[in-house]
């Protein structure tokens, strides 16, 4: 497929280097939030508009940032369209604003949005990096729907709310959406991409160690760099 | 005194910033290979979290109530934690060498720590005062720092252990989290 035009950037996102299941980024908001489907698609769709938006305007100011202040000029960036967005989910979606809470201005650490804004937005022209922010969205979207589906399923008992089990006579098993539970459905779908090669293990980062830590050190690392060269 | 108290003992163990909460996965998963980084990470976030939590909450009463801008919180925040870590690490370097040699890996990474903003962000969210969030930030810290440090240990302990293929690495540091959060869901009815 060709470099950087709108499909591929849309399919590597969502499948080839799938935030979540394969770079092991934003941890924190993939365990948190996703005791149901709902709230997984809520909190995928908020972070894709966020980074949407951020990875346009840094595309745009590509040439005018300072190389040495990028970062924190990132960091303002995106702080600026989070607390947009929280309070347009304040106006128009209350419920799914009280449901994620805390973890609305949370994105603003989200290494998934300062990621991207390092390694894609800020060295590619505007109409990629937009197509960029929305197939890496759209991959979180999906990981963390998937894992709050399965939560919800065992936990509870329903689909995106329809009572499914429930009427069956099955039993909820509501550790599944308390917090022990997000750790227990994570680490078995990590076997599972383990066990299948697919993910990071097909493309050679080495599964024994939890790259979780490599993302956000590299995240750190990014960090540094902009600050050392101040 | 006592809602102090109450303050402390529900951030460090009830709401455990880690195992309830979900802050401050990575340095969780990404430093607790060995028990002695991962009591460094801890000391450097004990500092970090207390330090920013009282800046923040002063900031907050002091300068974005007054001018009403409370709305700028998550950008203000941010900008200060940031800007307090480079200055912690500046000032170390500086004055105390030595604890900078043990700590200095350790700050860099902890401005992308979701867990000192979501600590800023709390104490406002429950209106504590200057005193009651730089208690909370130090109980939460605290709170971060016995998680880590207990998982260092276990999976120092699991180092050598035959583990199914499938799930060596992550897969089973995540499980042992998960056997964590299921002991510490104990404290629950503390409070």
């Amino acid at each position: 497929m060709q470099k950087n035009t709108p499909a591929e950037r849309l399919y590597n996102g969502i499948i080839a280097e799938n935030p979540t299941f394969s770079l092991m980024l934003g941890m924190c908001p993939t365990l948190a939030v996703t005791t149901s489907g709902i709230n997984g698609i809520g909190m995928g769709l908020t972070t894709t508009v966020i980074l949407t938006a951020s990875n346009m305007l840094i595309s745009i100011l590509r040439k005018v940032i300072p190389d040495k202040v990028r970062v924190p000029a990132f960091i303002v960036v995106v702080a600026s369209f989070v607390t947009i967005v929280q309070f347009l989910l304040e106006g128009f979606i209350p419920s799914l604003n009280a449901a994620l809470g805390i973890y609305i201005p949370l994105i603003v650490v989200n290494c998934i949005i300062l990621g991207r804004a390092e390694s894609y937005a800020s060295k590619n022209k505007v109409i990629p990096s937009i197509f960029d922010g929305i197939g890496m969205g759209l991959g979180f979207t999906l990981s963390i729907t998937i894992l709050g589906l399965i939560r919800e399923f065992i936990g509870a008992g329903t689909l995106f709310n329809v009572n499914i089990l429930g009427k069956v006579g099955y039993e909820p098993v509501s550790i599944f959406i308390l917090a022990p539970g997000a750790f227990l459905v994570l680490a078995f779908m990590a076997a599972f991409q383990n066990k299948f090669k697919v993910g990071a293990a097909k493309r050679g980062i080495d599964p024994s160690n939890p790259s979780c830590g490599e993302g956000c050190a590299s995240c750190g690392n990014i960090i540094c760099k902009g600050r050392s060269g101040k | 005194m006592k809602e102090l108290l109450i303050i402390a003992i529900g951030s460090a163990m009830v709401n455990n910033v880690v195992l309830s909460q979900f802050l401050g996965l990575c340095p969780f998963f990404g430093v607790s290979k060995k028990i002695e980084t991962a009591s460094g990470m801890s000391a450097a976030v004990v500092f970090v979290i207390t330090l920013s939590s009282f800046v923040a909450s002063l900031i907050y009463k002091f300068i974005l109530v007054p001018i009403d801008v409370t709305y700028l919180q998550t950008i203000v925040f941010i900008l200060v934690i940031a800007a307090l870590v480079q200055f912690v690490e500046m000032f170390l370097k500086k004055a105390m060498p030595a604890l900078y040699q043990s700590l200095g890996v350790y700050l860099p990474l902890i401005t992308t720590n979701c867990a000192v903003l979501g600590v800023a962000l709390t104490n406002v969210q429950k209106e504590y005062g200057i005193l009651s969030s730089t208690v909370n930030g130090l109980a939460t810290a605290l709170g971060f720092g016995i998680s880590i440090i207990i998982l260092a240990g276990l999976r120092e302990k699991m180092e050598t252990n035959d583990i199914p293929k499938a799930f060596q690495g992550f897969p089973h540091v995540l499980l042992t989290a998960c056997l964590m959060a299921i002991a510490f869901f104990g404290f629950s009815g503390m409070i």
